[in-house]
């Protein structure tokens, strides 16, 4: 059973989702029941493969029986593993939060919601859980065609973003492949593994230095790394509360972590591969400054969470270009930890949204009195975003800092100083309307209008996690982290 | 240089697509041609793939009885990996399709700048 | 017993939860407070005993960084923030009961709540015993005391809480840096008197750490130019100026002064880097700066929000001076200041309440119609300006002492100074209330007991400090035996040859 947890864990979504739209037409209810069994199925199977591989090494599975490096393997390591059952732990919240009928606003119809919902899981997983330079493009455009219908799904403004986002998308995606056609054209193998081997024979000559500079594009564009982020905003904003939650928390972070596996897994250390990571390094340091600047300039709450996220995902890839344990770690407790809370704002503010019809900071005066939960929530999660104790965004962050220390990378420490500093304004602007506004004068007090239930669970569970997981970063960063951090800095 | 552009000759085809598609994409504005451009892209992908396939004098890969020798068989992978980028092409271009028909429902035009401005009231 | 401290932490963060629990019953809602605020203060004396007796209670909990745990200690210097800030707690209880009821204020509840979290991290920050504890309890006290700043929700009060979340919240993010620094220069290091800092780096570095830090804990502590958070923040109701902004904040501020000056740094290490000088200087000249700028204030909150500023200073002097008796005399003025500064806050909000005036020519013949109000009043004025018999007079002779015993007699010219304009400042309020003719005929009664009462305790129990300094708690005892752990090995690393 163990030895196939690997498959088991991508394969059952994807089986899910050719089935749940079917069931769906007899009955929405049980077709979201099936959609949570898998996910919770998933999410178990991916913890359950995690705890394994971490007390006995690496799991691989040769798809179809053939051995590497000729067949397609899935690989559960510490790494692949942990950011699986973070994928698939959250996806288990957004579902129940969306609901049979999926509250938060989708035009799809519940079973194809549910069904485009899985296939953007199984993609996810996939990317992570692949061995194989060219799976991971056939799973990078599975997720992506999956998350395009979703997106697509909020309406007329969400279409047109999705259709902008679908071409820079598959420009990112095709520029992986060539990418990985040169890889495979220099070594001969597709297998991420056996790659890594061959790599070294030949990484003084130019097309492997623009094989690594086409993949560090795509994924960059796939990760919204400024200033390739472009697409971010528009698509995080007009689609359904589910769908933005879920995407916003782990899509563009499932991209970082395929920038990681091929430049820390893949690539030798020295040659293009070092100096993508100067490059991007510097990008990101005005990835979280440009962020944050941009988040502080608007209007609508979603699209300030959009354009915050571009800067965290700066916070993230600047972790990767600084390369020292500390900042390894920071950058993946991060990943961690910006999914659960990104996760746990935008399925708060699309809440609001579904019930109130509010988005604009300015009308969310007053809030703080109708949504008194989801609001609490949304000033854990944001002061977690700033990077307050004794929340996960504190750790993941004293980690960044302690690295870029270490390094003595002092304009990355001023960048992390400064961007926390920009956060405070920006999310104090909200507390303020939220809590220190009275709604306009002359109009009757709006009653308590907090969330149904099953949406209202997910926001405080990942809101529990914020502050349960910063106190047991430890173990985390202990357990797993250090576990998951390249061979040569692994414990 | 002529020995340059001769001897890679696929690759430069592949390479003067993917501009196209590229210039397309980016710089058309009309919606339609953007997913045109794409589908140009996506044929330079596949293009470069297949060349790097291709041996001098060697055969498409499908066994011919008595020919054993590997080197008369191109490299059968990249076309195996190409099938599925089709794949994958295709229904890009039909959940593209599906986007466009709904905005064109919607606007009645497919030019980018007029959908913004009519976006923007 | 090890755990003491951790649960006179959480005492008040449970209290917190029933208080937002108990929205609808005032009198219940009130009543977690006393309870919480009695079992606090009594956990925190039942542990007197044995750090007199020269023991630690100490506990450490989850793991929160590499070798950095949760870490709770009370020491000697940690117990006397914390039974000031729990004893005046009690008192300040029972007058926000008397002035948020008679002020007629909303939101009533979060203002406790607030209160109660306030309470914890004053706790926390009191028994941390290292720098990432520390810095927990530091940034919650700091957003606990947000929503008291803003409480009014009027924009002069946003506007004021913006302003102290910059300052405080900025100056922090420069604290968690110099912290960062610490860490990778001394992983898990925990405070320790006279520093564990000293040939862990360069000089010129660890003098960058410290500046950092010393801007992080500044904000709070209110050293010019990071003040003017202060004197904004006195739209606040006034018994939250009373308690934080005389006591458990800024006070947080100079603890953790002291804290980072003689428990990290150390006094050798401070004198070697040079800084033990500029921190000197930048005092004195908050002192005398602030009480100029005191006497050009009309507002009544204002003028004792400056004095404060200036009165925050001489405990960061006597920390820069570092001998024993200044170290010693830093330490009790943060209890003596907190009784004498309460007094008066506790007098003008009184004032507010009654007559909703605080422009002082409006105070004109108060006196003689509130005269317990006022005559609590005289004597905390007395007591800042140092008058012999009052307790400023005991701290201000130690830190005077201190300034004449590490050579630098210069600064107790400015002890004198600042004693002259104290009474520049608050003598014109007491005549112009005990003399002064009033505007209009206007009559105005005595505040009821819940208002009076803490008040006139505060000024009687700075009058017998002032006779009896160790009467009660033993705070002089305490500060005397934390100046003289903290100075036990200074000068030895330089007389003895050794380079930093």
């Amino acid at each position: 059973m163990t030895a196939h947890l690997p498959v088991l864990i991508v394969v059952l979504p994807l089986a899910a989702a050719v089935i749940v739209p079917l069931i769906s037409l007899a009955s929405a209810k049980a077709a979201f029941a099936v959609a949570c069994l898998t996910l919770a199925a998933a999410a178990v199977a991916s913890c359950k493969a995690l705890s394994h591989v971490l007390a006995h090494g690496a799991l691989r599975y040769e798809l179809g029986g053939w051995a590497p490096p000729w067949g397609i393997e899935y690989v559960v390591d510490p790494l692949s593993g942990g950011v699986a059952a973070l994928i698939a732990l959250i996806a288990v919240c957004v579902v129940v939060y969306a609901g049979p009928q999926v509250n938060g606003g989708s035009s799809a119809r519940g079973g194809m919601f549910h069904g485009l919902f899985l296939l953007l899981v199984t993609g996810l997983l996939g990317i992570v859980l692949t061995g194989d330079m060219f799976n991971l493009y056939v799973f990078l455009e599975i997720s992506s065609l999956a998350a395009y219908a979703l997106l697509a799904s909020g309406g007329i403004r969400g279409t047109v973003a999705t259709f902008r986002y679908l071409i820079v998308g598959t420009i990112a995606a095709t520029f992986y492949l060539l990418g990985t056609g040169y890889l495979y054209a220099l070594t001969g193998t597709l297998n991420m593994a056996d790659m890594a081997v061959r790599l070294t024979a030949v990484m003084d000559t130019r097309a492997y230095g623009v094989a690594v500079v086409l993949i560090v594009i795509g994924l960059a564009i796939k990760a919204a790394l400024f200033p390739l982020h472009g697409w971010l905003p528009d698509a995080y904003t007009y689609a359904p509360a589910p769908v933005t939650g879920f995407i916003a928390a782990v899509m563009a972070k499932v991209s970082a972590y395929a920038l990681f596996r091929v430049l820390y897994f893949v690539t030798p250390a020295e040659g293009a591969s070092a100096q993508a990571l100067m490059l991007l390094g510097w990008v990101s340091v005005i990835a979280v400054l440009a962020g944050s600047i941009l988040a502080m300039a608007q209007q609508d709450i979603r699209r300030m969470l959009a354009y915050s996220s571009v800067g965290q995902m700066g916070y993230i890839v600047l972790g990767f270009a600084l390369g020292t344990p500390a900042a390894l770690i920071g950058s993946l407790l991060h990943l961690f930890g910006h999914a659960v809370m990104k996760g746990c704002l935008f399925l708060a503010v699309g809440g609001i949204r579904w019930r109130t019809g509010i988005y604009r900071i300015s009308d969310y005066a007053g809030m703080g009195r109708r949504m008194p939960l989801t609001m609490a929530a949304f000033v854990v999660a944001a002061l977690a975003m700033i990077g307050l104790p004794p929340t996960l965004g504190f750790f993941s962050k004293w980690y960044l800092l302690s690295g870029a220390v270490e390094a003595g990378a002092w304009l990355f420490v001023i960048a992390l100083v400064l961007s926390s500093l920009l956060g405070i304004v920006y999310f104090f602007r909200v507390f303020e309307f939220a809590y220190l506004k009275a709604p306009e004068a002359g109009q009757p007090t709006p009653p308590r209008q907090e969330l149904p239930l099953h949406m209202l669970a997910p926001i405080l569970v990942l809101t529990a996690a914020v502050l349960v997981f910063g106190l047991l970063n430890q173990q985390v960063v202990g357990g797993i982290i250090r576990h998951a951090l390249p061979g040569a800095l692994a414990p | 240089m002529w020995e340059n552009l001769s001897g890679y000759l696929n690759y430069w085809l592949a390479a003067v697509l993917l501009l196209i598609g590229l210039y397309g994409m980016l710089g058309r504005p009309n919606l339609v041609k953007k997913l045109m451009a794409m589908n140009i892209l996506q044929v330079a992908a596949i293009l470069f793939f297949i060349a790097l396939a291709e041996k001098t004098g060697a055969t498409a890969p499908i066994e011919v009885k008595g020919l054993h020798d590997v080197s008369a068989y191109v490299n059968p992978l990249p076309h195996a990996l190409m099938l599925t980028a089709i794949v994958v092409g295709v229904s890009t271009t039909g959940v593209a399709l599906a986007l466009l028909i709904r905005i064109h429902r919607h606007f009645g035009t497919l030019e980018e700048p007029e959908i913004l401005e009519r976006m923007r009231l | 017993m090890s755990h003491y401290p951790l649960l006179a932490v959480l005492v008040s963060l449970l209290a917190a939860g029933a208080i937002l629990l108990s929205d609808r019953r005032p009198n219940v809602r009130e009543a977690w407070t006393f309870v919480a605020a009695a079992v606090k203060f009594l956990l925190v004396v039942s542990m007197l005993p044995t750090v007199l007796a020269g023991g630690v209670i100490e506990a450490t909990y989850a793991e929160l960084l590499p070798g950095w745990s949760l870490h709770l200690r009370a020491d000697l210097f940690g117990l006397i923030f914390a039974l000031l800030a729990a004893g005046l707690w009690i008192l300040t209880s029972i007058y926000s009961v008397g002035y948020m009821r008679a002020g007629h204020y909303t939101h009533q509840t979060g203002y406790f709540a607030s209160f109660a979290v306030c309470l914890s991290a004053t706790m926390g920050i009191a028994f941390a015993g290292n720098l990432i504890t520390f810095f927990l309890f530091y940034e919650m006290l700091t957003l606990a005391t947000y929503p008291l700043v803003v409480h009014d929700r009027t924009e002069e009060a946003v506007a004021a809480g913006r302003k102290y979340l910059a300052y405080t919240l900025g100056a922090g993010q420069l604290l968690l840096l110099a912290i960062v620094a610490i860490a990778v220069l001394a992983p898990g290091a925990a405070f320790q008197p006279g520093g564990f800092l000293m040939g862990k780096a360069p000089l010129g570095v660890l003098g960058l750490v410290f500046v950092l830090g010393l801007i992080g804990v500044g904000a709070k502590a209110a050293i010019m130019p990071l003040h003017s958070w202060l004197p904004a923040a006195m739209v606040a109701p006034t018994p939250v100026s009373a308690l934080l902004h005389a006591v458990a904040v800024v006070k947080a501020g100079t603890f953790g002064c002291l804290r980072l000056v003689h428990y990290v740094f150390g006094v050798d290490l401070l004198r070697a880097m040079g800084a033990d000088t500029v921190l000197a200087v930048a005092a004195a000249l908050t002192i005398l700066l602030a009480s100029v700028r005191a006497l050009g204030e009309q507002n009544l909150k204002r003028r004792l929000a400056y004095s404060t500023v200036s009165q925050l200073s001489y405990i960061v002097l006597g920390a820069a001076l570092g001998s024993t008796a200044a170290v010693a005399g830093a330490m009790f003025h943060i209890v003596a200041h907190g009784f004498m500064k309460i007094t008066l806050f506790f007098c003008a909000g009184a004032i507010y309440v009654k007559t909703h005036k605080l422009e002082i020519p409006d105070l004109a013949g108060l006196g003689r119609q509130m005269p317990i109000t006022f005559g609590a009043f005289t004597l905390g004025a007395l007591g800042l300006a140092g008058t012999p018999l009052f307790v400023g007079f005991i701290s201000k002779w130690n830190l005077g002492m201190g300034a004449l015993q590490s050579g630098q007699a210069v600064f107790l010219a400015v002890f004198v100074a600042s004693g002259i304009l104290n009474f520049a400042y608050f003598f014109p309020i007491v005549y112009t209330a005990f003399f002064g003719r009033p505007g209009q005929a206007m009559r105005f009664d005595e505040v009821g007991a819940a208002l009076w009462a803490p008040l006139a305790a505060t000024a009687v129990v700075s009058l017998i400090l002032g006779i009896y300094p160790n009467a009660g708690l033993q705070f002089y005892h305490l500060a005397w035996s934390a100046a003289e752990s903290v100075m036990a090995g200074a000068g030895q690393a330089l007389a003895g040859g050794g380079t930093p």
